[in-house]
């Protein structure tokens, strides 16, 4: 969108929406109703999901400008407002969907949408863009991977409404997993007619261009700075959204996106500090949803001597000062995990552990182990999370202190940070925060309790749970094994405690002149449901 | 005859410019950090952090990437950002001027007052003039300039409301002007675009009042400094003496001759200037190149890295040479001769 010139947009702008307020001079009380000012720390670097180096917070795009086959319904959020709930499918872009009896093979109906270009959605566009997101590898492959989609051969286009999906074994994750933002559907023939020999999937042409069925598209884009949503009129697959057009301003400093959110300037902050959404709470509709399969927790790596120790395990979970860690390190946003254990009968995740600050037990436990003089250990936090890192660090370092554990911390740089706890798994003890989008407990333990996978930073391995995972995590809830297995899963973790939980974090955003926000897993602005006030 | 020493000059540079190519493309190979991890995203594994690396071209040996990327720089392509998803070249031309538009601004406005105030104070030393002088100039260096930024929006956006959003270049309700210069001022005025200008000149107050209040200090106590020394001197006292005006003293000998450190000073607060940037880019919002380059950094996005120092080394070659050039038309025993 860079190469829009300035005359070219007002031409077109003037063309399909003539009453826009984009024009030289108008205050911005005047913008009213029709344009949505959205500010966000973080800066939008592609607009297209698939290409390699696109960051997190350009999923958003993803998510506004394209459809996917099926989304999810909502729910009333513990946050205020409404949240995603994963335990129903619906459809989007799919108007119904059958499913064989052997769970092999799901036969997608398309409803009559057009893409933005005026031309109709056909299964062949849904074939194109799902062989595109499972053959440009990276993390797309992976998470079609987690839903049973690695081949283009799975993907046939029947006929011009119908999209067959053949899966090599029966899972749960399968549908789930096509509401991410990942498998989103692309105008095929204008790709095609953008890609070229060396870049046949036309990344060149989507990191710049948005050409879905979607509820916007990108009008402007500048890295950097800001990018502008415009409707598109024509959306076929929900509800027409309220805003005209949505500017997404990129605003480094929080207390800058503080002054300009309280002063109304802007009518969403998002993803704020968890101090400012505190403060601001007060005065503005602030939403604090718990991420959902999110835990912020302590990692013990097993690999280094005192953690293959499970009493030292223990006793450390039994120093933790988690009530001051959730307040000065989160402010109270989010969800407290110690204390008395959830239900043993309840498969909630995440639940509270059981372990609680109680520095008796944990000489008790200290004692019992091969050390009880305590020892010394590093603890390594990534210095682009220090708002909730550091606050955490030291107040572990105090505490653990009381049972003769002297901890240093040491502060590892953020490029730094993902090699040395996640890919090397170096970190004898450190701080974690991964969470599934996809909302199953066995989906968390399958990244962060098997062996070798990428969120078991702390090198754990059990061969009960590498069986119990491997079992479970494609077989549907409803089956007799599921909860059973489950529950065995959070009883080994827990006894063992690899990962000690802390609290499940909150994801802040503050509203001042705009309402329906929805919380979503994928954890970005989706802008098609907020509304004026 | 200048033309050829111009000429000359720049020829001294080249050696420079290879020295900092090669100085960049080490020291970023030498940051901690992989960003094939770093770009391959949230839930990649190993097998697709290979295969990120192998796109990026990071797992072909050293000298092979720097012969590739000089390869590419004699062509004149610098690389593309993984941060900002564009050709480095294209960010750079977007940002500079962002940067320098702020910077020369807020050096102006400096300038206008701490020149001024020095000679005030060189004038009459110990009085009251002095003091305020000094007073301003401590203030101004020991205030940190996002804390100066962050107490300029609470006050003027939050409270009074007499400027507009601190954000960035332009409020969302203009269009940038065409791209002629990329100074939105200059491109605003010789388009005829005034309300565009007034937009941008008001988005620009705040930081330029920033970085000035910042600036101000080393400016002040160096003109004041070399207004003293020029004021003791013999020729004034001559001068003084023959009964020339007041103003002819100060003006036309006095400060003419204090003013040569001032500009070497100034070439160093200016470029200190722009690199000190990052803090206010970040609170106002600016998308300049300071912020661009520590993202970058923070990233180990390595051909912005580059980009960056390459395109810093060239402006300070322009700087010095300009600078010097300056330095001759003040002062003309100064000449390229020597």
């Amino acid at each position: 969108m860079t190469d829009v010139s300035r005359r070219r947009f007002l031409q077109t702008g003037a063309v399909t929406a003539a009453t826009l307020p984009f024009l030289r001079a108008l205050p911005a009380a005047a913008a009213g109703d029709d344009v949505l000012v959205a500010v966000n720390g973080q800066t939008i670097n592609s607009l297209d999901l698939h290409r390699t180096g696109t960051n997190r917070p350009s999923y958003q795009v993803a998510i506004n400008c394209y459809d996917r086959l099926v989304s999810f319904g909502t729910k009333p959020s513990s946050g205020g407002g409404l949240e995603f709930d994963y335990s129903k499918v619906e459809p989007e872009l799919a108007e119904s969907w059958t499913v064989s009896d052997d769970g092999l093979v799901l036969t997608f109906t398309l409803r009559d949408a057009t893409f933005q270009d005026g031309s109709p959605v056909t299964a062949a566009d849904v074939k194109w863009s799902f062989d595109r997101a499972v053959s440009l590898g990276g993390f797309p492959a992976v998470q079609m991977k987690a839903g049973g989609f690695t081949r283009p051969d799975q993907f046939a286009a029947l006929d011009d409404k119908t999209f067959q999906i053949t899966l090599d074994f029966p899972s749960k994750l399968a549908i789930p997993d096509l509401a991410v933002p990942i498998p989103f559907v692309i105008n095929s023939k204008v790709a095609m007619a953008n890609a070229t020999a060396d870049d046949p999937w036309a990344t060149e042409y989507l990191h710049k261009n948005t050409i879905g069925s979607g509820a916007f598209k990108v009008a402007r884009w500048t890295p950097g700075e800001q990018l502008v949503y415009e409707r598109f009129d024509d959306w076929a697959s929900g509800p027409t959204p309220a805003y005209k057009r949505v500017v997404i301003r990129e605003v480094p400093s929080s207390a800058t996106r503080r002054a300009v959110i309280e002063r109304g300037d802007a009518q969403v902050s998002f993803n704020i500090p968890s101090k400012d959404a505190l403060e601001l709470s007060e005065k503005l509709e602030v939403n604090s949803t718990p991420i959902a399969n999110c835990i912020n927790c302590i990692g013990l790596n097993t690999n280094f001597a005192p953690f293959t120790d499970s009493d030292v395990r223990k006793a450390v979970a039994y120093a933790i000062p988690y009530e001051s860690i959730f307040q000065v390190a989160a402010y109270g946003r989010g969800a407290p995990l110690w204390g008395e254990e959830t239900e043993r009968s309840d498969i909630a995740w995440p639940r509270k552990t059981g372990y609680y600050e109680d520095l008796d037990k944990a000489k008790e436990h200290l004692a019992k182990s091969g050390y009880p003089d305590g020892f010394e250990v590093p603890f390594s936090i990534s210095l682009n999370q220090l708002d909730w890192m550091e606050p955490a660090a030291l107040l572990i370092q105090e505490s653990l202190a009381k049972i003769g554990i002297t901890v240093t911390i040491d502060k590892i740089p953020g490029a730094d940070w993902r090699t040395a706890s996640l890919v090397e798994k170096r970190l004898a003890f450190h701080l974690e925060g991964f969470g599934g989008w996809l909302d199953t407990p066995d989906y968390y333990f399958f990244w962060a309790y098997k062996d070798g996978h990428l969120f078991n930073s702390s090198n754990y391995r059990n061969e009960e749970i590498e069986t119990l995972v491997d079992t479970t995590l494609h077989i549907p809830v409803d089956d007799p094994a599921y909860t059973p297995n489950v529950k065995r899963m959070f009883e080994i973790a827990l006894d063992e405690l690899p990962r000690i939980p802390l609290w499940q974090p909150a994801l802040n955003v503050a509203l001042n002149g705009a309402d329906d926000y929805e919380f979503w897993f994928h954890r970005q602005l989706d802008v098609r449901p907020i509304k004026p006030v | 005859m200048r033309a050829r020493l111009i000429i000359a000059r720049l020829i001294q540079a080249i050696p420079v410019v290879i020295g900092v190519v090669v100085i960049t493309f080490i020291l970023t190979r030498a940051l901690p950090g992989d960003p094939a991890v770093y770009f391959a995203g949230d839930a990649a594994d190993e097998a697709s952090i290979q295969q990120v690396r192998e796109t990026l071209g990071l797992d072909k040996p050293l000298p092979h990437q720097f012969l590739q990327y000089v390869r590419d720089l004699v062509r004149g392509d610098w690389g593309n950002s993984l941060s900002t998803g564009q050709p480095v070249l294209a960010d750079l031309a977007r940002r500079l001027p962002a940067s320098l538009e702020l910077t020369l601004l807020a050096l102006l406005l400096s300038c206008a007052i701490a020149i001024p105030l020095g000679v005030m104070a060189a004038t009459s030393p110990g009085s009251w003039k002095d003091h305020l002088c000094r007073v301003l100039v401590t203030a101004g260096v020991s205030l940190p300039t996002f804390f100066t930024g962050i107490l300029l929006v609470y006050v003027f956006y939050y409270l009074l409301d007499i400027v507009p959003s601190p954000l960035g270049r332009l409020d969302f309700i203009y269009i940038e002007p065409d791209s002629i210069t990329g100074f939105y001022l200059i491109d605003g005025a010789l388009t005829g675009d005034w309300e565009t200008f007034r937009g941008a000149a008001k988005q620009l107050v705040l930081p330029a009042t920033t970085m000035a209040i910042f600036t101000l200090a080393p400016i002040a106590r160096m003109t004041r400094a070399s207004m003293l020394t020029a004021l003791s001197s013999d020729f004034i006292r001559t001068a003084r003496a023959a009964g020339l005006a007041r103003r002819k003293i100060l003006m036309g000998y006095a400060l003419r001759n204090a003013l040569l450190p001032v500009v070497t000073t100034l070439g160093m607060v200016f470029s200190f200037a722009l690199g000190a940037n990052v803090l206010v880019e970040k609170v106002f919002a600016w998308p300049g190149i300071g912020s661009y380059a520590v993202d970058a950094l923070v990233a180990s996005d390595y051909a912005a890295v580059q980009g960056f120092v390459l395109a810093m080394a060239l402006l300070f070659v322009a700087l010095n040479l300009i600078i010097d050039l300056v330095y001759a038309l003040i002062d003309p025993r100064i000449g390229f001769d020597s």
